[in-house]
């Protein structure tokens, strides 16, 4: 296991670079998509939470790795070239903001009535009070599941090596195919991914036990 | 149009929902292999017992922190070093098995722990041993309460079948596959279906894990 690491060190750190890479931008973009869709979900407007709900159940429950090879293979052939690693990550990011919302408007919905009444009868409008009284709020409660969800992230960015994406796992394939050593390989891999996972975890139980 | 009505024939069609026949086949015993697994971990990591339990939640903090791609890959390329080898069927409900049980061990765990502790004392009051208490008063409490968590980690257990598709199990996703690699037309008619396909599996469960939810509470 150490002489798989001693050996592959560059190619291995190089494919946790592009995994937390892949995962760092996936949860940028899914936390703003995720949050747009969480509010449409608590909206006033029908229209508007019917198309929420829709894009989050659509979202949940078709499989990450058909997400990701549509993204692959279906958009470059008829609107836009794009490399694996693109495709893996818009995939990780529409999949991952479907949870995102799910967490979010649970957060807001936690948030009570009389925030949103209080804040509306100074004077806000609906969106300033959305925006500077129920999200700050909600978002507090929603940091430990939304921890969770970034370690979710971090393994599901395994899906990249399906589409070519240089990430850890593409890298422990590849270095198993050379070696023939698979246990090595996968090993060496898989301590790579806890080192990124289980301390978030873990400081994630932290933070849940200290606010519940 | 006529790439769709090909892509769709009966032999296709046939084929595809073979797939889906598989994916079902490997998530429900993996779900039920699991359950069994997950429920005697998660009591084991709840009941304190020394050492066994600490190590049994370590275990499980780290099955659940690495990618299940990687535990499929380990099952299937891994295990015939140690003179074990599975064929892709059962490789997959290896791995699955194993991932799920540590998902459904932390659910068990948090359970139990959320059945109130005078519960527990009470029936030990009664005169009950740990494990009787457990077992006719703890538990059906907290199995009451797990059914939603549960039904949704059998949800994403099915999508997850989709990544056995490369140890080539014969799944949905793989026959997706075997069938657009014939003729690359039929790759926006599969993905179609399969995401049609997925999609109603999943939602389905997702609403009646809703309704058993909400009639339980």
């Amino acid at each position: 296991m150490i002489n798989i690491f001693a050996k592959f060190s560059s190619q291995l750190l190089v494919g946790l670079g592009w995994t937390v890479l892949s995962s760092i931008i996936a949860l940028f973009f899914s936390l703003i998509i995720g949050t747009i869709f969480a509010i449409m979900e608590v909206l006033p407007s029908k229209v508007m939470r019917v198309i929420g709900h829709a894009y989050v159940e659509i979202m949940r429950n078709i499989p990450l790795l058909v997400i990701t090879m549509f993204f692959y293979l279906v958009i470059p052939m008829y609107v836009v070239k794009i490399n694996g690693f693109t495709a893996g990550t818009i995939g990780l990011t529409l999949y991952t903001s479907a949870f995102i919302a799910e967490t979010i408007r649970s957060g807001i919905q936690s948030v009570s009535n009389g925030q949103m009444e209080g804040a509306r009868s100074t004077g806000m409008t609906y969106w300033q009070a959305m925006r500077y009284i129920i999200l700050p709020q909600a978002f507090k409660i929603v940091i430990p599941p939304l921890g969770n969800q970034f370690v979710n992230l971090v393994k599901n960015s395994s899906v990249l090596a399906f589409v070519a994406g240089f990430d850890l796992m593409y890298q422990a394939n590849s270095i198993a195919s050379t070696t023939f050593d698979t246990i090595n390989s996968y090993l060496v891999v898989g301590v790579l991914y806890l080192i990124v996972t289980l301390p978030i975890s873990y400081y994630m139980r932290h933070l849940e036990k200290k606010l519940g | 149009m006529q790439n769709w009505i090909n892509a769709f024939s009966w032999l296709n069609v046939r084929f595809l929902l073979m797939g889906l026949w598989v994916t079902i086949y490997i998530s429900v015993i993996s779900v039920i292999l699991s359950f069994i697994f997950g429920s005697i971990l998660g009591i084991i990591r709840y009941s304190k017992i020394k050492y066994v339990s600490q190590v049994v939640g370590f275990v499980i903090d780290i099955i659940r922190n690495i990618p299940l791609l990687l535990i499929i890959f380990f099952t299937y390329f891994g295990l015939p070093n140690f003179g074990l080898r599975p064929e892709t069927i059962p490789a997959a409900i290896i791995a699955m098995t194993v991932f799920e049980s540590s998902m459904i061990a932390e659910i068990v765990r948090s359970g139990i722990q959320s059945v109130s502790v005078g519960q527990m004392e009470g029936a030990r009051s009664t005169g009950m041993s740990f494990v009787q208490a457990l077992w006719h008063v703890v538990l059906p409490q907290a199995y009451k309460n797990m059914v939603p968590a549960i039904i949704s980690q059998f949800v994403s257990l099915i999508k997850d079948t989709s990544l056995a598709t490369i140890i080539v199990v014969p799944e949905m996703m793989q026959h997706a596959q075997v069938i657009y690699g014939q003729n690359a037309n039929y790759i926006l008619p599969m993905f179609a279906a399969l995401a049609v396909l997925y999609f109603v599996v999943c939602f389905t469960l997702s609403i009646i894990g809703n309704v058993i939810g909400k009639h339980l509470s």
